[in-house]
This record gives C-alpha cells, sequence and structure tokens, in this order.
C-alpha cells in the first residue's frame, strides 16, 4: 500500500525537474546544439585554401597567376593601401609585395600566416622553375578519433556532468530550504539520510539519460567513437556524477538563498571551465599551474573520458583520473554531511 | 482534565534564546489529551519558538518538555510519527501535484489514512491532479493541513494556520481543524486571531513577549475582565483618565494608540455617565464604539497593547 520513502522521494526530484522546461534545456538540449556548433565550425574535409593578397603594383598579375595555380591559396590583388587593413583584420594570411625581390608581409605567432608563407613561397619559386630534387607523394587521411570533434565531446560530457550534477543538487536543495520545505520534510519521521540518498538516486536517473543523448547524438551526427567499453564508460560518468553530486551538496550545504548558492556555483564551476580542458587541451597551460589543473576533478573527468572514448582504455588505465575524482567525491560528501543545515 | 491520561504536551519552564533576545521566557504548559489549545499573542509573542519547540524541531535552552509522555531527546522518531505538523509558511513543492504531495509524506510514515481519504478531509478531491502551483492561498493552506493529517496523529501541531487567507477560506480551514479535533485527535496551534482562539480552542494561553500573561477558557478569560462590554472612544484633546474610573460600571481604563477603552458592567448606563463627563471636562467626542468584550480586550487590558498592528 504505502510506498518506499527513497522511491517517493526520487519520483518527487524526478518530477519536478522533468517539469521543468527550461532544466530540461540546459541538460539535454543545450549540449547538443554546442557540440553541434563547434562541430560544424571546425569540421575537418577539404581544407580550405589560405586567403592571401598581392599588393598592386608592376607583376603583380603574374604573381597572382602563379598563385592560383596552389590548390591551397586563395590569392587577390588589392590596392597598396588596403592590404594592410586586410592583414591587420585576419581577411588575409599574408601579404605578398611584388618587385624585384618579393616581400612577405606576415604575422609570424599566427600558424596560417605561417603556413602561408611556406605555401606562397612554394608556389612562387616553383612558377620561376625551382626543380624539387625528390619528388614526393601526399597521403592523406581523415580518421575519426583524432579530429576537433572527437577531442570537444568527452570535455562536452564532462561539462555537463558537472553542470547537472551541481545544479541538479545545489539548486533543489537550497530552493526546498528556502522554502522551508527542508524543515518541513524533517518534522515527519522521514530519515535524513533518505532525503539524500534520494538526490544521488535521481541524479543517476538523469545523468544515465543526459550522457547517453550527447554521446549518441556525437556518434550519429559525427561518427564520434566509442572504444573503450561501455561498462568503463558508465563507471566513470557515473564517479564523476557522484563527484559533482557531492560538490553540489556541500556548496548547498548552508546557503539560504538562490543567490547565495548561485555565486557559490560559479566560484566553483568557473575555474574548471576554464582549466579542465573542455574545449582545448591542458597542455596549453604552463607547467607552474600543471599542478593544480591536473588536481581538478573536472581534468581529470575528462581525460579519463577522452581515453575510454579515444584511446579506447580500460578502467585500470584510468585509475589515476578516478582516484583523484574519488578523493574529491569523499573530502566533499563528508563535508557536506557534517556541515549540512536542514532549516 | 480527567486526570487518567497523561496530558499530551506537558512544558516547565521553557527558555530560548536568540543572541540576547529571550524568544521564550520560563514556559509553563499543559495540553489535556483531546484538547484544543490555542497559543494567542501578537507577533514576534514567540509563538512559532515555542510550538517548534514542542515539535523538537528546536532544542530549547532550559526547561523540559514532554509530548505524549515522551521527550524528544529518547524518543524523538517514534514520536514523530504520532504527529501532525503545520509550519508556518512552509511552501510546497510547486511542480508536484495535490496526490503526488499527499502520496510523498504518506510514504514518511508506517501508518496513516490513504491519500484519498485525506483529500476528502480537507476537500481537495477536485483538485487531487492540479499542480500546487495553480491552488489558491486557501487551498495550498488546506493541503498543507492535508500533509500534516495523513499520519492521522494523536496530536495536531498548527501554526497560525489561517494567517493571510479571506475569511471564506478561514471558514474551511477552522471546519478541517474542527473535524479533525471531532475525531478525537488534540490540537495545538497558534494564532493572533482573537476569533479564531475564541472560534476553535477550549483554553487558550495569551502569550506576549515570551510569557504566558493569561491561560483559560475562552469565555472564562473574557469574563475575568469583570463586564461584558468595552466602550472605546477617542477625544479631541488629552483626558485624564482618574475620573473615567470613578464612572458608574466602569471596571477598567485603558489608554492605547490614542484611543480609550473602559470596560464596563452596562453600557446604557456607563455611556450617558462618560458623555456627560466628557461635557463637564469641555472636551469634543471624535469617536465613539461599543462592543461585546473578546479577547483582544482581555490583552489589551493585559498589556495595554493590540494583538495586531493597526
Amino acid at each position: 500500500m504505502r510506498s518506499h520513502p527513497l522511491q517517493q522521494l526520487i519520483l518527487a526530484k524526478l518530477r519536478e525537474l522533468a517539469r521543468e522546461p527550461e532544466a530540461l534545456f540546459w541538460i539535454f538540449v543545450f549540449p547538443v546544439l554546442l557540440a553541434l556548433a563547434l562541430g560544424v565550425a571546425f569540421r575537418s574535409g577539404a581544407p580550405e585554401p589560405l586567403p592571401v593578397a598581392v599588393e598592386d603594383g608592376p607583376g603583380a598579375d603574374a604573381l597572382v597567376a602563379a598563385l592560383e595555380a596552389s590548390r591551397d591559396l586563395r590569392p587577390e590583388t588589392v590596392a597598396p593601401e588596403d592590404a594592410a587593413q586586410r592583414l591587420r583584420t585576419g581577411k588575409v594570411a599574408l601579404v605578398v609585395v611584388p618587385g624585384e625581390t618579393w616581400t612577405y608581409r606576415y604575422d609570424p605567432t599566427r600558424p596560417d600566416s605561417r603556413l602561408a608563407r611556406l605555401a606562397v613561397d612554394d608556389a612562387l619559386q616553383r612558377a620561376r622553375g625551382r626543380a624539387d630534387p625528390v619528388p614526393a607523394v601526399d597521403e592523406t587521411l581523415t580518421a575519426p578519433g583524432s579530429r576537433y570533434i572527437d577531442f570537444l565531446i568527452p570535455g562536452l560530457v564532462g561539462m555537463n556532468l558537472m553542470g547537472t550534477g551541481m545544479w541538479g543538487i545545489g539548486f533543489y536543495i537550497v530552493n526546498a530550504r528556502s522554502k522551508r520545505l527542508l524543515k518541513r520534510l524533517i518534522a515527519t519521521p522521514m530519515r535524513r539520510w533518505h532525503y539524500l540518498l534520494a538526490q544521488i538516486g535521481g541524479r543517476l536517473v538523469f545523468l544515465v539519460l543526459e550522457v547517453g543523448a550527447l554521446v549518441g547524438f556525437a556518434r550519429l551526427a559525427f561518427g564520434v567513437p566509442l572504444r573503450g567499453s561501455l561498462g568503463a564508460l558508465a563507471l566513470l560518468c557515473g564517479l564523476g556524477g557522484m563527484t559533482f553530486a557531492g560538490l553540489g551538496l556541500l556548496v548547498a550545504s548552508r546557503a539560504r538563498t538562490i543567490e547565495g548558492v548561485s555565486g557559490l556555483m560559479n566560484l566553483v564551476m568557473l575555474p574548471m571551465w576554464v582549466l579542465s580542458g573542455i574545449f582545448f587541451s591542458t597542455s596549453r597551460f604552463p607547467e607552474v599551474a600543471q599542478p593544480i589543473v591536473q588536481a581538478l576533478p573536472l581534468t581529470a573527468l575528462i581525460d579519463g573520458l577522452r581515453a575510454v572514448m579515444l584511446e579506447g582504455a580500460g578502467v585500470s588505465a584510468v585509475a589515476g583520473e578516478m582516484g583523484i575524482a574519488a578523493a574529491w567525491c569523499v573530502v566533499s560528501f563528508a563535508l557536506a554531511l557534517a556541515r549540512f543545515r536542514w532549516s | 482534565m480527567d486526570g487518567m491520561r497523561e496530558p499530551a504536551v506537558l512544558c516547565r519552564g521553557v527558555v530560548k534564546r536568540y543572541d540576547d533576545v529571550v524568544a521564550v521566557d520560563e514556559l509553563d504548559l499543559e495540553v489535556g489529551a483531546g484538547e484544543c489549545f490555542g497559543l494567542l499573542g501578537p507577533n514576534g509573542a514567540g509563538k512559532t519558538t515555542t510550538v517548534e519547540m514542542l515539535e523538537g524541531l528546536i532544542a530549547p535552552d532550559a526547561g523540559t518538555i514532554e509530548v505524549l509522555g515522551c521527550t524528544w531527546r529518547r524518543d524523538g522518531r517514534a514520536l514523530r510519527e504520532r504527529l501532525g505538523i503545520q509550519l508556518q509558511e512552509t511552501q510546497l513543492a510547486e511542480k508536484l501535484s495535490v496526490v503526488e504531495t499527499i502520496r510523498l509524506f504518506r510514504s514518511f510514515y508506517r501508518r496513516g489514512r490513504t491519500p484519498e481519504e485525506v483529500l476528502g478531509l480537507v476537500g481537495l478531491e477536485e483538485k487531487r491532479d492540479a499542480w500546487v502551483r495553480k491552488l489558491s492561498g486557501g487551498q495550498r493552506q488546506r493541503l498543507s493541513l492535508a500533509c500534516a493529517l495523513v499520519s492521522d496523529p494523536e496530536i495536531l501541531f498548527l501554526d497560525e494556520p489561517t494567517t493571510g487567507l479571506d475569511p471564506q477560506s478561514r471558514r474551511r480551514v477552522w471546519e478541517v481543524i474542527q473535524a479533525a479535533r471531532a475525531r478525537g485527535g488534540t490540537v495545538l496551534l497558534t494564532t493572533h486571531y482573537m476569533e479564531e482562539a475564541a472560534h476553535l480552542c477550549d483554553r487558550v494561553a495569551i502569550v506576549d513577549r515570551g510569557r504566558v500573561i493569561a491561560i483559560g477558557n475562552p469565555a472564562d478569560l473574557v469574563a475575568s475582565l469583570g463586564a461584558e462590554h468595552v466602550v472605546e472612544f477617542a477625544a479631541a484633546a488629552p483626558i485624564d483618565l482618574a475620573p473615567l474610573r470613578a464612572l458608574e460600571g466602569v471596571r477598567d481604563v485603558v489608554e492605547s494608540d490614542g484611543s480609550v477603552r473602559l470596560t464596563v458592567a452596562a453600557v446604557h448606563r456607563a455611556v450617558p455617565a462618560l458623555l456627560a463627563e466628557l461635557d463637564r471636562a469641555r472636551i469634543d467626542l471624535l469617536r465613539l464604539a461599543t462592543h461585546h468584550a473578546t479577547l483582544e480586550d482581555v490583552f489589551v487590558s493585559l498589556t495595554g497593547r493590540h494583538l495586531r498592528d493597526e
């Protein structure tokens, strides 16, 4: 007749979340849209030719003709006064100034400009009759697993686990506390650990759905591989979900207002958004910052996800990452439970 | 009380301080089983702190509390099974339906009523599947009562059950409380509406600044004024109260907020005497009203202040 309180508490949490269209957007639609947008923006395929400019002047037409012979370049003739501006605004990668000798004007810190320098020089020298001492053959391949979208998807999965874990638990609890619902609940014989366990249970249900949606979408739309086992992926996601549930619980353990908890959430999540390698590799950060970067739970989770999804790593290969996440999980849960305020 | 049954609620010398403010000051209460008992007092009198201590949600700084013969420290969890509690200003989850909310609360208790039964008790059958968000203030309050009634409690604690409700919704809440009462439960409620206390309660404790200043049956408390009527007037100029006390049939004179209240045995004698006195003192009358004495008048005569800030 009476259903178990744990079941009722989980149902209540799931119902409330499922009836919140904004929450569903952020959990399911937003990551997919982000993956779609970035996947399209950084798609591989036929490489775009590099735009380069030739300053108008004697001999300019011959240079343009020579550059047009290259598949890698898209030359245009521009007036000398416009050339600098087009280079500065990134419309072209390099400017060629014709004359007795050629001048290449470019910014060496821009990778596309350095590529243009090589391609332009190659095309012009060949047009003047340079012979290659050794003939070479190009063999090109674009393999799933090494493109930007492949790098990106595990990052987005990690980012989503962090965001929904922290918001899904923290917001829900602080909302209940600010409405005195927590106090009302402890005025019943409800066991307090049932309530906290229900938060985690409800979270796990959504976790399966949201990871499934994003990984499934990435596979269908972009062919992003899952080289490791589903079990290893599930274990990592489950652990990551727990870790961020723990952090969410900790952040929400005392806050009484939504504004208060929002500030704390952002304080905790912002460094990880920047540092944990969601969109680019953490190796871009200097050596001195690496101990901090690598100790963050999101870095560990994303590194583990990349290893499992892209390199086919097993559980033992990502044990280090799982250890870092587990340590955060245990510490944050312990602190949260010690500090938790029901009224 | 019949002496055989233990009191439903017993507290002795209970003190609660917040920083240097004493919210509850040496409070003694005894509520008999089957009784409807009211704590009546203005906002900030310590009513909520008192009931929340009785409900085991706040620990007192001193004193003893026994509920159904149990203490919170020793038998807290078992005690929770036997109580129904409504807190002030609880907002239930907006996006759960009425019946989902009741089922959730039902799941916390080992025994109790079915959700359908409770819906009937509070008259929310038609709103069964409506989201809490769509309910009116009165309906929310009845849902909150439903959550308190779902365990079929031996004691029902209600903190300001009708604050902010329109008169019609208030009547419906009263009906629910009276029905719960009629089934033999004990009710302990707080209110700052004297009509509510008079209408529902067998006994009332008038609370002010953390202390019980009067306790008894509402009718007896009113009778303790020694007179049945109150004449209240405002004068155009300050008036000397001493001659008024000497008027025929006047038991008590209290001045508060610019108006003067005379507690009188017979209006038809006191009013002409009062008018004559004002005439003699050459003071113009701005306003004059008379009414049957109420608990409000008891409060005013004890404290010189009104229950509600007007």
